[in-house]
């Protein structure tokens, strides 16, 4: 509670029409453990009765200096601190970290790593869009989309466990491939929930799509201009929604998305509601481009054959004097990069995620700065809250898609 | 005269930078097919606005900063500016000293900075003049100490639990 209000100020102090006409603010702290804000943020509203007038967003309540703890590790370890920046887009963030370190070192990624990069980040996509489904939908009173979500989640996650070992922290993917190849009956794992999901998305969309109750909270709310929008930074399906079609997946290709085809979804109402119909779509897209790539899944190596950067093979180790020699080499003193700096953009389920690496030639990274998007879409949410209600303030929350831990690092 | 990489010599930007402000652009080159210019800490600002007006780099992605200690200029702060209506990115970098680590704010030019900017000032401890609101944005307020200075501990701070007070 705030200070304009004082709790020893009774009504029959102050006469009743002292109050009348004047406009009496009230301060309230949303969060840092408010149910809707997925994590810990926190939210100063000023309120005036039910309308928000100012917001304060605060983060920093999950920072653990992620940044700092990769210039003390090698370049390989740094890859399971990626998973932890984005609790839902773990694989995501391996790939971008993995694709900046591969332009230093200047190494090609065999096509059968490449491809199954593209088959993952997209499941990932479909499993962050689906937490997020569930969530938003629950902020907003929906609650048995919640369940619907969860319970499909659990097969992506369950795909995940399959290749990585791991359902969040997958640190699947390597500098120069992925650590280790398919899983027998991986493939058709993946195979079988694209068959099953698009008739998901169905599902989700006949509960939602017209439902009253669900669009009386969502049509409407939250338009900012899309000019505010691009200045303030805020990257992904939010700008999507407001018609500008610009996804990095399609305008700064990476890891072999110029050979799938697939249509970037947008929508001009800017709205939480078209922010639900990009991701929708966006989901389906996603399946689109998955099965594309089982289709043309290439046979071959899965990791890149750079005996500087990448662990030699097992049997390689047994029989080669060199193999072992680097073995050795990259063990005790891991990888050398070459001196430079690279900003790598991929498409993350939230936006544009950026990687600005710089190496001074050693076994660790000089600097590494992650340009995450929750980051840049947060720092705009006093844009859609002020001036609506606090009900609004919870949908258009919900509609950012944000994480905290991808905001604090 | 500044120092052009050779493939940059009839670039429009360059062409453009050098006729409107001379002696603003210390270098530029091209790392990894990635366009990379040092511009003179004291032009910061009018270099941007120039950008986006002329240019239409209609956003900054981010800002950023690189510990060189010990040596000087230690401090590179780094802006990674993107145009969407080009579909081009380009790398801003200003060189700092450690005794006079400041440089002006381009949170009027993008609204967007603003909190990359407060991050800079926590973790390196690089004053933003003008900034409308430079507070700590990761670390609590009473912190010592910029934790991503390349002379601050990893490990082993005053605070460590089990050393006690």
């Amino acid at each position: 509670m705030s200070q304009t209000i004082s709790p020893t100020a009774t009504l029959e102090e102050a006469p009743a029409s002292a109050d009348a006409g004047t406009t009496r603010r009230m301060t309230l702290s949303m969060g840092p453990q408010h149910p809707s804000t997925h994590g810990v943020l926190r939210i100063m509203l000023e309120l005036d009765g039910e309308t928000v007038t100012q917001a304060r967003p605060e983060i920093g309540f999950l920072h653990t200096g992620i940044e700092k703890q990769c210039e003390d590790k090698n370049w390989q370890q740094v890859i399971p601190l990626t998973d932890r920046v984005d609790y839902l887009a773990n694989l995501s963030n391996n790939l971008c970290y993995c694709l900046a370190v591969e332009k230093l070192l200047g190494i090609e990624v065999p096509p059968r790593a490449v491809w199954t990069r593209v088959l993952l980040t997209e499941l990932t996509r479909i499993n962050s869009h689906l937490v997020w489904l569930g969530t938003h939908a629950l902020d907003l009173g929906a609650m048995s989309m919640f369940f619907y979500c969860t319970k499909d989640r659990e097969e992506v996650l369950k795909i995940f466990e399959m290749f990585s070992g791991q359902r969040l922290m997958t640190s699947y993917f390597r500098i120069g491939g992925l650590a280790l190849d398919h899983p027998r009956g991986g493939l058709e794992a993946v195979k079988k929930f694209i068959e099953i999901f698009p008739s998901k998305i169905d599902d989700y969309e006949t509960l939602l799509d017209n439902n009253p109750i669900w669009k009386n909270r969502t049509v409407g709310v939250g338009i900012v201009p899309v000019d505010t929008l691009l200045a303030w930074g805020v990257t992904g399906p939010m700008i999507r929604a407001a018609g500008i079609p610009w996804d990095a997946r399609k305008d700064e290709p990476y890891s072999g998305y110029q050979n799938f085809e697939f249509d970037v979804p947008t929508r001009t109402e800017n709205d939480v509601y078209a922010r639900y119909r990009v991701r929708m779509e966006e989901m389906r897209q996603s399946v689109r481009i998955m099965s594309q790539a089982l289709e043309g899944m290439p046979d071959g190596a899965y990791i890149a054959d750079a005996p500087k950067a990448v662990l030699p093979q097992r049997e390689k180790m047994k029989t080669q004097m060199e193999a072992l020699i680097y073995h050795f080499k990259i063990v005790t003193e891991g990888i050398r990069v070459p001196a430079g700096e690279v900003y790598q953009v991929i498409e993350s389920p939230r936006g544009e995620l950026g990687y600005y690496i710089v190496s001074d030639g050693t076994s660790k990274p000089w600097r590494l700065h992650m340009r995450t998007p929750s980051f840049g879409n947060i720092q705009a949410l006093p844009l859609f809250c002020e001036g609506g209600l606090i009900a609004d303030t919870i949908a258009s929350m919900g509609s950012m898609d944000f994480v905290l831990g991808d905001t604090d690092r | 005269m500044s120092l052009i990489s050779e493939q940059l010599q009839e670039d429009a930007l360059v062409l453009g930078l050098t006729e409107k402000f001379p002696g603003a652009l210390e270098s530029a080159s091209m790392q990894l097919e990635q366009t990379v210019f040092y511009i003179d800490p004291a032009q910061i600002v009018p270099v941007s606005e120039y950008l986006r007006d002329e240019h239409r780099f209609n956003r900054v992605s981010s800002v950023t900063a690189v510990d060189w200690y010990p040596q000087e200029p230690r401090f590179e702060v780094v802006y990674l500016l993107h145009s969407i209506p080009n579909n081009s990115r380009l790398r801003l970098k200003c060189r700092l000293t450690g005794t006079d680590a400041k440089i002006l704010s381009v949170t009027g030019v993008w609204p967007g900075a603003n909190w990359y900017e407060r991050e800079v000032f926590d973790l390196f401890g690089i004053t933003f003049e003008g900034h409308p609101d430079l507070r700590r944005i990761m670390m609590p307020d009473d912190w010592q100490g910029h934790p991503l200075r390349k002379d601050f501990p990893v490990h082993g701070h005053k605070y460590d639990y089990g050393q006690g007070n």
